[in-house]
């Protein structure tokens, strides 16, 4: 079992032509990714990769009858892709890989999605992978072994950290989750502990959270209230100064101090999270809880 | 990216915001020129991104030609807070007997825009925010249907604002989201927004930042930003090598791939009883040029007394990033701070064999690289 991507899982990629779209497309194909189309306007009849391309999201999902779609569109239109993809039949998962879409253009797509029953992943994210089954993004496949943990985190590359540091304790994950590094995201942390809460073959949780916004701390209480599965936890910028942003859009400690390390990791212990200092403690305490 | 005051002044002026008349002026004879033009008395400004400017006095109020010479002497050259101001905007004095807070927002927790009114204007609205939020009328928008005129009302009898300027201060909160709708705003806002005793309603002060990832659609804006651009020299130079970077104030320099992982880095910098000396996320790719454009950002902070690398491949090859590594540092007849590399993930085992061990030390873990360029540091601090 998995949460969000299975063996049924049938990607549509939008932006499948651009030289991202198609690199991630080979490398979702080779993985074993069931990718039955690419939508790219004016494109209609070529084939990517083998894989046929439509013009408009809505043949695609139709004709091959897909389930999910990947947006490698660039930032200028991304949103807009976001909203054919949200109104295209049938499409239960948007993976949103683009970074640098504005702001209140996401703001739009967020109101939009509360109206759907959608899960849109993203934007500026790595993507999802269920281990030896499918990935929708950009994680690397290599890294990734299929077990009982199930990953959540806001970075992409903290991400294959902590994987990693599983790997070395033979501890597999069930699913992977890029949740992505923007202020305004579609599946939260508490969307994502809820799948994970729902699916019998996850029996621990890590989540990587970063500074900026209060996700965190609400995950936290979400976690001390509703989730039987133990979580993991570990923060990102302890170091970081106020007012300067790291890396991440999202990632920003405000002028008067929220989004804090330091009150995200105490929201976490207060709800019986343990929190490790390094990527390695995360992988330690995990494995001690399985 | 944040506009100067003088900026968005202007642009609020341009949306019937009413503002005080002001000019703004590069040298002291400039300034008194202004003065004399606006009449006395008159405020003068320094024009750079700092806040409680007023405290730490960069705002002077004037009476007469030989004040206004004397202030705009002691402002126009002078170091706030780390920033040289070259500019000052001269601005008639605004008699005010109340003063307002407006605002409009990206509330990222509701994903929505939020616009505020408070009656508490004038202080830092962060504090206030923190003391007593009752004191602040908020009124989320929704994105679909933008702000309605009863919502602009709304918020502001909500504060408590005097209804004889009501309708006043609704308009220019109407016209504030407008412009955070239609230049891609992520804070505007007018503090203090002063109440004369005629009961005219003036923006004394101006605050636009505009998202910076919507600058390809704002490309009047983005000019003016590019003549806001100010700060710290390494910063500027992060930017024309398109790096994400901030600076600290530690000895350790880190370049890192993806946001999170180089946070991480720092944060175990510091764990390991080292001080890190900036954030430089190099992102995807690893060619060669990238490499040493980081490795010289670096190596410019004087306060670098060790480097350390830690780069997790994803799609991003091991052994492609280490000849980068190689190449970039066999260019310097001496490699100037010591330099500890960690690859991880795709290829790294390919990478590790590649690296110039006579020009880096390799590590195998996150944890022995951080280590060893904490070590490295205090061993140059030392000498």
């Amino acid at each position: 079992m998995s949460v969000l991507v299975d063996e049924d899982t049938r990607v549509v990629v939008q932006g499948i032509t651009g030289g991202e779209g198609k690199f991630h497309t080979e490398q979702m194909l080779e993985y074993g990714t069931n990718v039955v189309a690419g939508a790219v306007p004016g494109r209609g009849g070529q084939e990517v990769a083998g894989v046929p391309v439509y013009d408009t999201v809505h043949q695609a999902a139709r004709e091959e009858d897909a389930n999910a779609s990947v947006v490698f569109v660039p930032p200028a239109f991304a949103g807009d892709a976001c909203f054919e993809a949200l109104d295209a039949p049938g499409l239960d998962l948007v993976v949103a890989i683009t970074e640098g879409i504005p702001t209140q253009d996401m703001a739009r797509v967020y109101r939009r999605l509360q109206e759907t029953d959608t899960h849109l992943v993203g934007p500026n994210c790595p993507g999802v992978i269920t281990p030896g089954v499918a990935k929708l993004g950009i994680l690397p496949g290599n890294i990734f072994s299929s077990g009982n943990v199930g990953l959540v985190s806001r970075s992409g590359t903290l991400t294959y950290q902590v994987v990693d540091n599983l790997t070395e304790r033979g501890l597999g994950q069930s699913t992977a989750i890029g949740i992505g590094g923007d202020p305004i995201i579609g599946t939260d942390f508490i969307d994502a502990l809820e799948l994970f809460e729902a699916d019998p073959d996850t029996h621990v949780v890590a989540m990587c959270g970063e500074i900026g916004g209060e996700d965190e701390e609400e995950a936290a209480r979400y976690i001390g209230e509703h989730m039987d599965t133990p979580v993991v936890g570990f923060i990102a910028g302890r170091t970081a100064p106020p007012g300067k942003r790291m890396g991440h859009a999202g990632a920003i400690v405000s002028g008067s101090g929220t989004g804090t390390a330091e009150s995200k990791i105490n929201a976490l212990e207060k709800n019986g999270v343990a929190v490790g200092d390094t990527p390695n403690e995360v992988a330690e305490h995990v494995e001690g809880l399985l | 990216m944040r506009l100067h005051e003088y900026q968005a002044k202007q642009v609020f002026a341009d949306a019937s915001v009413p503002t005080p008349a002001s000019t703004l002026a590069e040298t002291v004879d400039e300034a008194v020129d202004a003065a004399e033009d606006i009449g006395y008395p008159v405020a003068i400004k320094a024009q750079v991104h700092v806040g409680g400017r007023g405290k730490a006095g960069g705002i002077k109020l004037v009476d007469d030609t030989e004040e206004a010479r004397e202030a705009a002497d002691s402002i126009l050259g002078m170091d706030l807070k780390g920033f040289h101001v070259s500019k000052v905007l001269v601005e008639e004095a605004v008699d005010f007997v109340t003063e307002l807070y407006v605002g409009v927002t990206m509330d990222r927790g509701e994903g929505r825009p939020v616009a505020m009114v408070s009656t508490k204007g004038g202080v830092d609205i962060e504090a206030v925010a923190e003391e007593t939020p009752e004191a602040i009328a908020r009124e989320h928008i929704d994105p679909a249907f933008g702000m309605h005129p009863f919502q602009a009302r709304k918020a502001v009898y909500d504060a408590g604002v005097d209804r004889e300027v009501a309708n006043d201060v609704a308009r220019v909160l109407t016209t504030l989201y407008q412009l955070w709708d239609d230049r891609d705003g992520a804070d505007v806002e007018v503090n203090p927004l002063m109440i004369t005793s005629d009961g005219e309603v003036v923006a004394a002060d101006a605050v636009m930042n505009i998202d910076g990832d919507a600058l390809f659609r704002q490309p009047e804006l983005q000019e003016m930003g590019e003549k806001a651009a100010e700060g710290d020299e390494l910063e500027q130079k992060a930017d024309e090598y398109g790096f994400d970077y901030v600076r600290l104030d530690g000895n350790v320099g880190i370049i890192g791939n993806g946001a999170g992982l180089v946070m991480t880095t720092l944060d175990l910098v510091d764990y390991y009883g080292g001080e890190p000396a900036n954030f430089l996320d190099v992102g995807g790719g690893a060619k060669a040029d990238r490499i040493a454009n980081a490795l010289d950002m670096v190596f410019s902070d004087d306060n670098v007394d060790s480097v350390v690398f830690n780069i997790f491949g994803g799609i991003t090859r091991g052994d492609e990033v280490a000849n980068g590594i190689n190449q970039a540092l066999e260019q310097f007849d001496e490699i100037p701070k010591p330099v500890t590399v960690r690859l991880a993930g795709t290829n790294a085992e390919e990478g590790m064999e590649i690296l110039n061990e006579e020009l880096v030390t390799v590590e195998h873990t996150l944890e022995d690289a951080v280590q060893r360029a904490v070590q490295y540091a205090k061993e140059e601090e030392e000498e």
